[in-house]
This record gives C-alpha cells, structure tokens and sequence, in this order.
C-alpha cells in the first residue's frame, strides 16, 4: 500500500488549486490597481487634503478635490436606511420565527426574499417617481414638530424633496431582507429548552421573547445590522437617482441636497483621466470603510453565542 | 406569603379562574381588539378630519395606529393584568410589522406594473429607438436592443465568472489545501466591493488607456461583462460553498471508502446532491446581474440602436435602458422607461419564481411518497402472505 495519490486526485488537486488561487490573484490584481490608479488623484491634492475637503473641483489647477463631503452623504444615508430597518428587521423576524403559523412563515419568507431580489434601480425609479412625493409631507411634519433635534432641522424655505431621509427609507428597503435574514437564522437558532422553560413557569410569550429570544439573538441583531450597513454604504443607482449629488458636509438630513461616493461617481460615466483617478480614491476610501464594517459584523456574529453557525 | 400569592400576574378576578389554554382567543380579545380599532380610527377622524383640516393620510394613519395601541393596551390591562396586556400588545406590533414590510414591495410591484403597462406593446420585443423623437408617442420605438444587451452581456459573464466560481467552491470546501484561508479572506472582502467600482475599475484599467479607440478596448458588451462578472464571481463563489458544506460528510467518506477519488467524489456525489441549492443559487445570482446597473454605466455606456456585436461598440441593456430614459426630461420618455422597467421586473421575478420552484422543500413530498410506497409494499407482503398461508 503506499499514499501517493492516483493521477485523477492530482489533476483535481490542481485544477482546484488553480482556479482558487486565480480566484485569489484576480480579486489581488483589483485591488492594486485600484491603488496605482488613484495614486495620481491623491498625489496632486495630497492625501490629508483628499480626506478633509469637502467641495470636488476638477476645472482649476491644481484640482481641488476631496472626500468629506461624499462621505457624509454616504454615512448619513446608511445610518438612515439602518435605523428605518432594525426595528422592522427585528419585528419581522420575530413574526417568522415565533408568532406566524407555517403556511404565514412560508408566506413572509418568499415576501422578505423577493424584497432582496428586486433590482436597486426599480427601488431607485419606485422611490424617484412615486414615494418622494409621498414622503415630503412627513419630512413637513418631522421638522415643523421636532425641528430642535439638530438632523431635523431645516433652512427656512428649503425644499424637501431629493434629501438623505428620503434616500435613507428606499436604501432601507433594500437593506431589510439582509437584516431579516440574518437575525432571522440567529432568532430560530434560540434554545428550545430555554424557551420551554421560560413558558413552564408562566412566562407569557412575549416574557419568553423578551428574556430568552432578544438577549441570545443579540449579536445577530448586531452583525445583521452593521452588514446591512456595509450593504448600504455601496447602495448606488437608487441614491444616484434620488440625491442631487452635491458635496457637502451638513447633518440636515430632511432639505434637498447630499452626496454619496458610489451615486456620485456613477453621474460621471465617460469622464476624463484624472477625475476618473480621484473617483478611483474616494471609490476606494469607500471599499476600506466598507470592509471595516462587514469585518467587524463578521466578528460580531462569530463571537456571539448565538451566531457560531450562521452564514454571513 | 399572601401577599406575594395575591399579587401575581394572570387575573384580577381569581374566583373566576379556569383552565384556559395559552394561546386561546376569546370572542372578548376579539371585540376588545376590533372595538380598539373603531374607535382609534373614529377619534383620529375626528380630529383630523371635523376639528383640523387635517394632515397627511400617512399622519392620519401613524396617529390612528398609536392611539389603537393605547387603547387596546388600556382595555388588555383592565381585563386581564400587566403582564397579559404586554403580551397581547406585542404581538399586535410584531404581526402588524410583518405586514407593513409587505407593503412597500406590493406598492412598488404594482406601480411599475400600472405604469409599465401603459407604454407596452409587443413591437417593444422587436424595435429599437431607430428614428424616435422626443414628441413622438411613448409607445413607438422599443427595447429590443436591450434585452440583446441584456442577454449577451449577463450570458459572457456567466460564462467568465461561473466555471471560476464553482471551482474556487470546491477548491474552498472539498480540497485540504493551506491556501484556503487567504483565498476565502480576500473572496469575503470582494463581496463587499460596490458593484460601481468593478464598473469603474474596467474603464479605467482596459477602456480608458486605450483612448476611445473603439473595438474591443473601448465601451462594449464585453467589458460589461467583465465588470458583472467581477461583482458576481465573490457571490458565487461564496453561496456555492455554502451549498456544498450542507452536503453531509458521510457521503463523502462513504465514497471515498469505496476507492473513488476525490474527484469521482465530487462528481458523482457532492454534485448531484448539492445540485438542486446550486441551480438555486446560480439562478438567484443571475437575478441579481440581470438588474445590475452601476457596472454597466462606464462599460457598455447605453446605445440607442440595436448592436448585436458585444465586442464593438456600445451597447444597450434593460437596466441602461430605463436608467437612461427616467432621467430624460420628457414624458413619451420617461414611460418608455417604465416599459423597461416592467420587463426588467417580470424577467427578474421568473428567475425567481424559477429558483424557488428549483429549491423548493421536496423532504415532506417525498417522505409522504416513501410512506405511501412502504405502505403499498407492506399491504402487498401482507396479502401475499395471507394468500401462501
């Protein structure tokens, strides 16, 4: 007998071997690139300047371009699109997992799963063409009401159609079936026997949800929501549809105007060598703050008791 | 000791008590909920309506929801306790959130079908915009040269990103190599890549360098396709794995124990049972490339006539197609968009329905099957040995 592998396990070892490691310098090869070619952009504005400016001027020399602005946008509008859908996350996945009967839980789950499989620019055209209007009324309301919270807060006259809350709820559209079906996994993962006691001694079933459910799903709810927040960071037609895509830093999240990274450099196809390298860069400030948040719920839900099994 | 037996939760009314069922309705927790309802809703029309000139309809809706609450919450306490009230409150909120998360999606659906509808008609399939105007009537010209986009450019991308993403699956989980890890790490970060920025990346890498010479280093369907297939090969892959993991180890090992080699075993046992999830999942991620806009915008660039060759020239897609016409300022435009966007959609959702119909549950039919069949063959043993007997 001897170890030596047969000629069909080596050609499978190679074959995989190389389409892995191709995988693995192709994905290489884009990120360096990506550096070599946002090298030029950040090299003319220096990168300090490229990270604190706010305004993006390509017609005066040297251009005047920076990332401070879009990244507010960007922020803004995820933070939104993730505050609108926790609760709803939550919500839904409690009504799927405890409180739907089978034929519901089937129902709501195909409902969550089509959600996530509607294409960013029918959200973008639903949202541009119809729920705007739909929306100013309560953004109105919002700030006539609660205008001393410092982001709702409006100039006086300012119109209200084409801001970040509006972009926010149709991102939160799209980051509501990343949620649900994370906290969803986490949710039905709940120890049955600590359910079960928690009903043997009288609890009622929001008792139950309350003291088992919520405190084991924690860390799903966690990691669900900063991965749908790494999701909406890169949300592109539907917000390049929506915002103006103008830079600027403010918090006034109800009046018309915002940027962010990925709609901005999508209202500039075709454009001229160097815009394409600063695009590159703040394309690329985008992807590490992307990566940070994804990472970070990875590791979030990893070390939560709850989530050692469920797939990010 | 009385006092703590007289204070707890479930009645008011101890005398009253009998077994009850936990989760019981009572034709009382049904009026109290209908009864809440009709006079939240009376109330807020009231006010909304007789004493103010109102507000919106959204405004009317929240306000009439909260006072429901409140009512209900009030009525549930007085009834049956705190802690009952609590529970019977929540779950209202919880069933009443799972239907709002279904409005929208039906809302949207239906829009773009009302609206869709309007400009379709069958020479959609068969025109291009060869001619079309802006004063021209929405319904004349078509999309016939997008859905070639489509289906050329979503068609060379699978062909690129599919063979690469199931080998990079099996080499993930069915290989002992040390190189897994680095290539699982950098195929978790790609995922999170903005589908913009492959888009941006093969213009700047293989478009732009070449100075708009045209051909096949210029805007084409096939640097589309490179760009989808950039932000598909990370989902594949990733998903496929997934798929493959389920496979349990005993068939594997049972296999292998047989004398086949591991790449028998993949064949001819991790595939076949796995096959069903990974049709679901290649089918799902076509879905999800069939409405990819952001990598298309600095690829294929959108044309107005048909271009059947993905290797010169710029090139339509459905995506591109109503992206650029919703932004145009004229009418016939704008719902020629929407006829776009109602193919886009109906595509979308049979690739869908087709993966759900692939991936559905067949455990229970089976198991009835395998019931049925064990049934069938035990009355027939039984009558075959009442007959030899």
């Amino acid at each position: 007998m001897h170890d030596e592998p047969s000629r069909a396990d080596r050609n499978f070892n190679r074959i995989t071997m190389a389409a892995g490691i191709s995988v693995l310098v192709l994905l290489t090869l884009v990120g360096v690139f990506l550096l070599l070619q946002s090298h030029e952009a950040i090299a003319e504005t220096g990168p300090w300047q490229f990270l604190t400016r706010t305004e993006w001027r390509t017609d005066v020399q040297p251009a005047r371009i920076g990332v401070l602005g879009l990244l507010t946008g960007t922020i803004l509008v995820a933070l939104t699109a993730v505050a609108i859908a926790i609760p709803f996350s939550v919500f839904a996945s409690l009504a799927i997992t405890e409180y739907a009967s089978a034929t519901t839980r089937k129902w709501l789950t195909g409902m969550v799963d089509l959600l996530a499989a509607v294409p960013s620019l029918l959200f973008g055209l639903w949202g541009f063409l119809y729920l705007s209007d739909k929306i100013v009324p309560i953004s109105r309301w919002l700030t006539d009401h609660l205008g001393w919270i410092p982001f709702f807060k409006t100039d006086p006259g300012a119109k209200l159609i084409g801001s970040i809350f509006i972009a926010g709820i149709v991102v939160a559209l799209m980051v509501l079936p990343i949620i649900t079906s994370i906290v969803r996994e986490v949710f039905s993962q709940a120890p049955a026997g600590e359910k079960e006691a928690a009903l043997a001694l009288g609890g009622t079933r929001w008792g139950m949800i309350r003291t088992v459910v919520l405190p084991y799903g924690r860390g799903g709810i966690i990691g669900g929501s900063m991965l749908g927040l790494g999701r909406a960071l890169g949300e592109t037609i539907a917000v390049a549809l929506l915002l103006p895509q103008v830079p600027e830093v403010s918090i006034k999240i109800l009046q018309n105007g915002g940027a962010t990274v990925s709609g901005f450099i999508a209202n500039r196809a075709g454009a001229d060598s160097f815009t394409v390298s600063g695009l590159m860069a703040a394309g690329l400030v985008l992807f590490v703050i992307t990566l940070a948040t994804n990472m970070i719920a990875s590791v979030v839900v990893s070390k939560s008791r709850s989530g050692v099994g469920v797939e990010l | 000791m009385t006092a703590t037996l007289s204070s707890p939760p479930a009645t008011r009314t101890p005398a009253a008590r009998r077994p009850r069922r936990p989760r019981e309705r009572t034709p009382a927790d049904l009026w109290s909920v209908v009864g809440s309802a009709i006079s939240a809703l009376c109330l807020n029309w009231l006010i909304f309506y007789r004493f103010t000139d109102g507000a919106s309809l959204f405004g009317f809706a929240l306000c009439s929801y909260v006072t429901f609450l409140v009512l209900f919450t009030v009525v549930t306490r007085d009834r049956l306790g705190r802690l009952v009230a609590a529970d019977r409150v929540m779950t209202v909120v919880v069933m009443s959130a799972g239907v709002i998360v279904m409005v929208p999606l039906l809302l949207l659906i239906g829009y773009i079908l009302i609206e869709g509808v309007k400009a379709l008609r069958i020479t959609f399939f068969v025109r291009d915009q060869l001619g079309i105007t802006p004063l021209m009537d929405s319904t004349a010209g078509g999309g016939a040269h997008a859905i070639v986009g489509t289906l050329e450019q979503v068609g060379l991308a699978l062909l690129w990103s599919l063979p690469l993403g199931l080998a990079a699956a099996v080499f993930l989980n069915e290989s002992r190599s040390k190189w897994r890890r680095p290539v699982r790490i950098f195929v978790d970060a790609m995922s999170g890549l903005p589908s913009i920025i492959a888009g941006l990346f093969i213009f700047a890498t293989l478009i732009l360098p070449f100075g708009h010479t045209g051909g096949l280093f210029g805007f084409n369907g096939f640097m589309a396709s490179l760009a989808l297939a950039i932000t598909m090969l990370p989902t594949i892959t990733r998903t496929v794995e997934v798929v493959l993991r389920l496979v349990p180890d005993g068939l594997r090992e049972a296999s292998l124990a047989m004398g086949a080699s591991r790449a028998r075993t993949v064949w001819s046992v991790v595939f076949p049972t796995a096959r069903t999830g990974m049709t679901t999942a290649v089918v799902l991620g076509i879905a999800r490339a069939v409405g990819e806009t952001a990598p298309l915008l600095f690829t294929a660039f959108g044309y107005d006539l048909m271009n059947t060759n993905p290797f010169s020239g710029a090139q339509e897609s459905l995506p591109l197609f109503v992206y650029r016409n919703i932004r145009k300022p004229d009418l016939s435009a704008i719902a020629r968009g929407f006829a776009g966007a109602l193919v886009l959609m109906l595509i979308v959702l049979a690739l869908f329905a087709v993966a759900r119909y692939l991936g559905r549950d067949r455990s229970k039919r089976r198991a009835a099957s395998n019931r049925r069949r064990s049934a069938a063959l035990s009355s027939a043993a039984a009558s075959s040995a009442g007959a030899s007997s």
